[in-house]
């Protein structure tokens, strides 16, 4: 699959938001700290933020309201409707933190409980499509859920360190749920690798029963819109590479900064901390970036590839 | 409304393509963005026209294959390599997943005849429709912004300002070959479910679970080149000549 830069970003960026927004519910920053005032500011921002890029690829967005209609049957459309509400318990802690600086337990709890919704969605729009056989697993939810944690727990982290306010305990849960997104993602790609494609071109073209299918002609020497949307291929050992930079980045990097952590204070802390986090981002990038481009659509079994 | 209607529709109008017939002539893609391009919604759309990159909007493709049995490539020993044209539209399948997957309640099946829609006046080109579909047989309008797939040509199929001989989809009306046959799927005395009965019409990918209304006839049995070869006299023999060849044999053996 194309691996389009604005679904890539908005995966990316909004799944932080949404990570650090459940932080932020959960209480697990000092409401009276500013740094924590920032951090509701810098969740909100994030989360619009991926959701404009989002809306960059749509060929007509004038008409993106419409997307709220149809939640019943698209994952797509149920998508836009928690990114909504999920809005509505978000300011009122942002407002809270900010201006009266308390922090909302219920009103935080629920939305930390409907970001996690809402990343759900974003993912089941791509594990709901058995047309690409790679996506089309629970570990798909399973590793956009992970990332998203980890990477708000991270946030989180950092804004506890520009107050200088410890948390230990963030820095364990990240530590545990970068593991847990890593392992995760490792068993997905396992299983993207050793797969037994559902449709073959001889199921596709109905044709098995006389022998082996090949493509002999296309229908046109040049590209069109399938062949660019869904053609698209990275050579293997590019993947490769990109993947153990996507671990180093994402994963090995962010957790040996967090063991580092304890040991500093100050702004040593605030560093290792903001290094963390860029580091993590990276990595998820080009983590996102091999989501798509690794997976094959099955209409490629009509055009050879 | 993308929730699909229930199933099966009363009526299944569709397509029924004949692989043992279609010559590749492409013409029925032709005609297909001929008519398209100024009937329902906006025109097929091609980008650098004339120049080397030139590409656009299609709603039926024809693709061809070369199908080789074990061993076939070893003419007369186990059949032998052959050449099908294969044309694709979309299948209008009863359970559409590009349906269900569309966020704006663009994409819509007809509860009546099962016809798979998209209503460009609410669509948002968000693409995920062309993904959700196994077939390849959306494409984006990239001058509108709006999602294009085959309509069974809607704008004839029930005009009544056209002669009954023409209501039926471009592409019927064009094959020379007569290829392709529309009708409906759900009526078993229907003459195209008379002949999926009768050749073996498939469905593809039905591993997809996406029940394709649409059926393909599959190539008819050949008989292999080897089959034919002993009535073909080879020139080492001379065994058997009569009369003027077997003096012409017996003076060229001399000579
Ligand atoms: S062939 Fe593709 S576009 Fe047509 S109904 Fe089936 S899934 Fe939808
Ligand atoms: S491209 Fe249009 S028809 Fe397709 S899913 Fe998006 S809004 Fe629906």
């Amino acid at each position: 699959m194309h691996p389009a830069l604005s679904i890539i970003l908005f995966t990316t960026i909004s799944g932080l938001g949404y990570g650090l927004a459940a932080v932020l519910g959960l209480g697990m920053l000092d409401p009276t700290a500013v740094p924590t005032k920032v951090a509701h500011f810098a969740a909100l921002a994030l989360i619009s933020g991926g959701l404009l890029f989002s809306t960059l690829h749509l060929g007509n967005p004038q008409r993106a309201w419409r997307a709220f209609s149809q939640w019943r049957s698209s994952w797509l459309s149920r998508e836009g409707v928690m990114a909504i509400v999920t809005f509505v318990p978000l300011c009122m802690g942002a407002y809270a933190a900010i201006f009266e600086s308390r922090h909302l337990v219920v009103s935080g709890l629920i939305g930390a409980a409907c970001a996690a919704v809402t990343v759900y969605c974003t993912s089941m729009i791509y594990a709901s499509l058995k047309s690409v056989q790679a996506w089309h697993t629970p570990w798909t939810p399973a590793c956009y859920l992970l990332f998203s944690a980890a990477g708000g727990l991270l946030l989180g982290v950092f804004f506890a360190a520009i107050a200088g306010a410890g948390g230990a305990l963030m820095q364990m849960l990240a530590l545990l749920l970068l593991a847990a997104a890593w392992a995760a993602k490792f068993r997905w790609r396992r299983e993207m690798l050793a797969m037994r494609p559902l449709s073959t071109p001889e199921s596709a073209t109905g044709l098995g029963h006389i022998g082996q299918v090949k493509l002999f002609e296309r229908p046109h020497v040049n590209e069109n819109y399938l062949t660019r949307e869904m053609g698209f291929k990275v050579a293997r050992k590019h993947a490769e590479k990109l993947w153990r930079l996507a671990v180093l980045l994402g994963g090995m990097m962010p957790a040996l900064l967090l063991v580092a952590m304890p040991a500093a204070s100050g702004w040593l802390a605030v560093a290792l901390a903001a290094a963390a986090v860029a580091a993590h981002f990276l990595g998820v990038l080009v983590e996102r970036w091999l989501f798509f481009a690794e997976a094959r659509h099955a209409v490629m079994n009509y055009y050879g590839g | 409304m993308t929730s699909l209607p229930p199933a099966p529709t009363p009526k299944q109008l569709g397509l029924v393509i004949d692989l043992d017939v279609c010559v590749g002539c492409h013409a029925c893609v032709v005609s297909c963005k001929e008519w398209n391009t100024g009937g329902y919604g906006a025109a097929l759309s091609d980008q650098d026209p004339y120049g080397p990159n030139v590409s656009g909007a299609w709603l039926n493709r024809v693709h061809s294959y070369e199908v080789v049995p074990d061993g076939g490539e070893i003419v007369g020993e186990s059949g032998e390599a052959r050449i099908v044209h294969f044309p694709k539209s979309c299948l209008h399948c009863e359970d559409a997943p590009c349906v269900t997957v569309c966020p704006t309640g663009a994409s819509y099946k007809r509860a009546d005849d099962g016809i798979v829609l998209v209503d460009e006046s609410m669509c948002i080109g968000c693409g995920l429709c062309a993904w959700a579909c196994p077939y390849g047989a959306r494409e984006m309008d990239l001058a509108a912004g709006v999602m294009k797939k085959c309509t069974l040509c809607i704008d004839r199929i029930h005009n009544e300002t056209i002669e009954e001989v023409d209501r039926v989809p471009s592409c019927v009306r064009t094959c020379p070959a007569n290829a392709r046959h529309f009708g409906d799927l759900a009526d078993p005395g229907s003459d195209v479910s008379r002949m999926v009965a009768e050749r073996g019409g498939m469905d593809l990918m039905p591993e997809q679970g996406t029940r394709p209304v649409n059926k393909y006839l599959p190539p008819r049995a050949r008989r292999p080149l080897a089959a034919s070869a002993p009535g073909i006299p080879l020139a080492e023999e001379t065994d058997g000549a009569k009369g003027f060849f077997a003096w012409l044999d017996g003076m060229l053996d001399r000579i």
